[in-house]
């Protein structure tokens, strides 16, 4: 037999290649890449796409035969082309909701989406025959569909806010269903908001983490407590125990909310609470009240220790800029601001002498820091102090020396 | 009666010392005066800071502790509660750079001046010498602190050694005691930086004091002047002068920037932006960063050390290789040479710090 030479190998690999290519390829990309427009785009997208990722192509969702390049040929009997708006959960949950199917890619992946989907306000009204309302590709995208762990992705979470922002946020939309369009600007002046985009804190919440995922649904009045313990387990089970729990209730207020505000949640500051303008007690407390002269009192009580722990801080700065070591002071510093935030977070349960008692504990362990903070001062002017009486000494000893080096010339110069 | 006693005390030393005879020798010892002679006070300085160093070195041994553990907390302890132990570490460290940068001067004004010409060629090579052993020093002792920036510069200071062709990879494995830096580094850093270099180093000294001594300053080519000042006390008061202004000086800085702490090391931690060594090592490490990856088909990096080593080697043996100043003769291509060697670290010192990204 004889051995195959160079150009015939050449030859088969040159035209063979491309026809193998051939074989396998997928005439709707083919195709879909030479039209303009969503025609081509979705073909561009679908490069990035995870279900292509996993070897899914355009017919497992479409049907239709992309071996041919016969346009007629390739919609064949199965092709289904794209599905309706209001089709689109079911067009999706043929897959995600069947666990069967779904084990096959990936078994951890929860398969109950599109009957949360059902439960969501979006379901609800797209099953009234509403189909302006978000469905599947509103949130995920059509074909360029990524996993909420793909920073790119709509869905990870610091692309939550602007995905559900592109209806919540257009005002003529929200106006059609009588709801305020505001929530992003206000979620964006968050300090949630100012964890999750300047911090980078992932844990922090976006919209779904209040509002859950494929269910969302504005929070009940009486659920907003429950929304917001996820996070804050001590302070709601602080309100639990606190006379605002049953008050609340009474007047249907929104437990957190209405102190805190929903979306627009700022940093609490001390201006929250007592009895001037901004605090959120004058709300429901009348002046000269018991409650008003209480909220008086607590504010006076955590500005007073806020002020402390801002000096002692100030002093330690100063000790620190001028060359003393205070790196222990500052750990007890800490400890310090951490019975302030204690302090803070045990206004919810209104229970005064635990307050007292916290603030008493968190003064003792200031009144320490200020000392070491007061300390390291003086040590810092101690040794300006020393540096100065032992700059004259040196100096007068030099001026000395060199006196005496000038003397012994002259008398060399005259011997 | 006291006088008496002094009088007895100094026979019975003289007799076992030979004081008569060194205080003869001391009397006699002249120092050449002329327009440059104000460089021969670099040497006493220097000589000044090793005394400070070994002083402040063998006080921070009572409260250093070097393991990982506990290197970095007994550094903030000696900053902030061993009495006057701000003042020591920092005299220690501000102090250590004072004598390389004091050391770079004496060096220079030395070659400057020819004064390496015979008989002086050992009193330069056993100078050049203790440059590289003070440097050594430098490198072993800024880990001690176990703080994040001498961690990752000294890492940064054995991959260099590491790159060497041939023998890298093993020199860095002996620098380290491992494959990383560890706890076996740290020990042999402090190993190296309070046993050996001070033995080496006190030994060198000796030989290069003695030298000195015995040879006498040199005078510069083509100076005429034949002036001399008597060793003691003239030539020792002015250096005594010369050591407590550097003194005043190291005062200033140690009370108003003292030498910091830093952050204890994570060696998990990532390497910090814009990390350096110590700035008498910049220029070097300026040269690998900026040198090409290869030179002529050669790895840059190594041609750049090999050229470091080859360097060295000429600046240890130039009294040999310098024949016209050893024949009293002015030598101007040296001169270029030691103005080139001198403004290239400069350059590339500033260029370090003053160069983003670098």
């Amino acid at each position: 037999m004889k051995r195959p030479t160079f150009a015939s190998l050449f030859v088969i690999g040159f035209l063979g290649l491309p026809a193998a290519g051939l074989a396998q390829g997928n005439s709707c990309l083919d195709c879909h890449k030479e039209l303009d427009g969503a025609l081509q785009a979705a073909a561009v997208a679908f490069a990035q796409d995870v279900h292509g990722q996993f070897g899914l192509s355009c017919r497992d969702c479409h049907g239709g035969n992309p071996a041919t390049d016969d346009v007629d040929k390739a919609k064949d009997k199965s092709f289904k082309g794209a599905p309706k708006r209001e089709r689109i959960p079911e067009f999706c949950g043929g897959c995600h909701a069947d666990a069967a199917k779904m084990r096959g890619f990936n078994p951890s992946l929860r398969v109950d989406q599109l009957d949360q989907y059902w439960t969501s306000r979006h379901g609800q009204r797209l099953k009234a025959g509403d189909a302006k309302v978000a469905v599947c590709t509103d949130c995920h995208g059509a074909h360029g569909v990524q996993t909420a762990r793909f920073p790119k992705s709509m869905t990870f979470p610091w692309n939550i806010p602007q995905t559900c922002g592109r209806c919540h946020a257009d005002k003529a939309l929200m106006a059609s269903y009588l709801l305020p369009a505001g929530q992003l600007e206000d979620y964006r002046a968050s300090v949630h908001a100012r964890a999750l985009f300047d911090k980078k804190d992932l844990s922090a919440p976006a919209c779904n983490d209040c509002h859950g995922n494929h269910g969302a649904y504005p929070p009940e009045v009486g659920s907003v407590s429950g929304v917001c313990r996820q996070c804050h387990p001590s302070a709601g089970e602080l309100f639990a125990k606190s006379p605002h729990k049953k008050a609340f209730v009474e007047i249907e207020a929104g437990e957190c909310g209405a102190c805190h505000g929903n979306h627009k949640i700022e940093a609490p500051t001390n201006a929250l609470i007592g009895s001037t303008a901004g605090s959120a007690c004058i709300q429901c407390h009348e002046a000269g009240s018991k409650a008003w002269t209480t909220a008086a009192e607590l504010r006076s009580l955590l500005e007073e220790f806020e002020s402390g722990t801002a000096s002692a801080e100030v002093a330690l700065d100063a000790a620190d800029r001028k060359g003393v070591e205070v790196s222990e002071a500052r750990f007890k510093l800490q400890d310090v601001h951490t019975i302030l935030v204690s302090a803070k977070n045990l206004t919810h349960g209104l229970d005064l002498a635990e307050i007292r008692k916290a603030i008493v504990d968190g003064e003792n362990a200031l009144a320490e820091v200020e000392a070491a903070g007061q300390k390291a001062l003086a040590e810092a002017r101690f040794r300006r102090r020393g540096l100065v009486v032992a700059t004259i000494c040196l100096a007068l000893l030099a001026a000395a020396l060199a006196l005496k080096i000038r003397r012994l010339k002259e008398k060399r110069m005259a011997s | 009666m006291a006088k008496n006693i002094g009088r007895a005390l100094f026979k019975f030393f003289d007799e076992r010392f030979l004081l008569s005879g060194l205080g003869a020798f001391a009397g006699k010892k002249t120092v050449p005066e002329h327009q440059h002679s104000f460089w021969y006070f670099f040497g006493g300085i220097s000589l000044f800071l090793v005394g400070l160093q070994v002083a402040t070195g063998l006080l921070l041994l009572l409260h250093y502790i070097p393991s990982i553990d506990g290197a970095h907390e007994s550094i903030r302890v000696i900053m902030s509660q061993v009495k006057f132990g701000w003042l020591i570490r920092s005299v220690h460290s501000w102090s250590a750079n004072i004598l390389i940068g004091v050391l770079f001067v004496h060096m220079f004004s030395t070659f400057f001046l020819k004064a390496y010409r015979k008989p002086r060629e050992l009193t330069w090579m056993t100078g050049f010498l203790l440059l590289v052993l003070f440097m050594a020093f430098g490198f072993s002792g800024y880990l001690l602190p176990w703080n994040e920036l001498s961690y990752f510069a000294t890492r940064v200071g054995t991959d260099i050694a590491g790159s060497l062709p041939l023998i890298g990879g093993w020199l860095k494995e002996v620098i380290l005691g491992g494959p990383d830096i560890s706890q076996a580094t740290l020990s042999r850093f402090f190993w190296f930086h309070v046993a050996v270099l001070p033995v080496v180093a006190l030994g060198v000294i000796g030989i290069h004091i003695l030298l000195v001594q015995t040879l006498g300053m040199s005078k510069p080519i083509g100076v005429r002047e034949t002036r001399e000042i008597p060793f003691f006390p003239d030539f020792i008061y002015k250096d005594a002068l010369g050591w407590i202004l550097v003194l005043i000086l190291i005062g200033v800085v140690c009370v108003l920037l003292p030498w910091e702490v830093g952050t204890k090391a994570d060696p998990l931690a990532p390497t910090p932006l814009g990390i350096k060594p110590e700035w008498y090592f910049t220029f070097m490490f300026t040269t690998l960063k900026l040198i090409p990856a290869h030179v002529l088909s050669i790895e840059g990096e190594q041609l750049a050390i090999l050229g470091f080593l080859a360097g060295g080697l000429f600046w240890f043996l130039v009294p040999f290789l310098d024949r016209r100043a050893a024949r009293e003769k002015r030598s101007p291509a040296f001169t270029w040479i030691g103005l080139f060697v001198a403004a290239y670290i400069v350059v590339l010192t500033v260029i370090t710090y003053t160069v983003p990204g670098l």
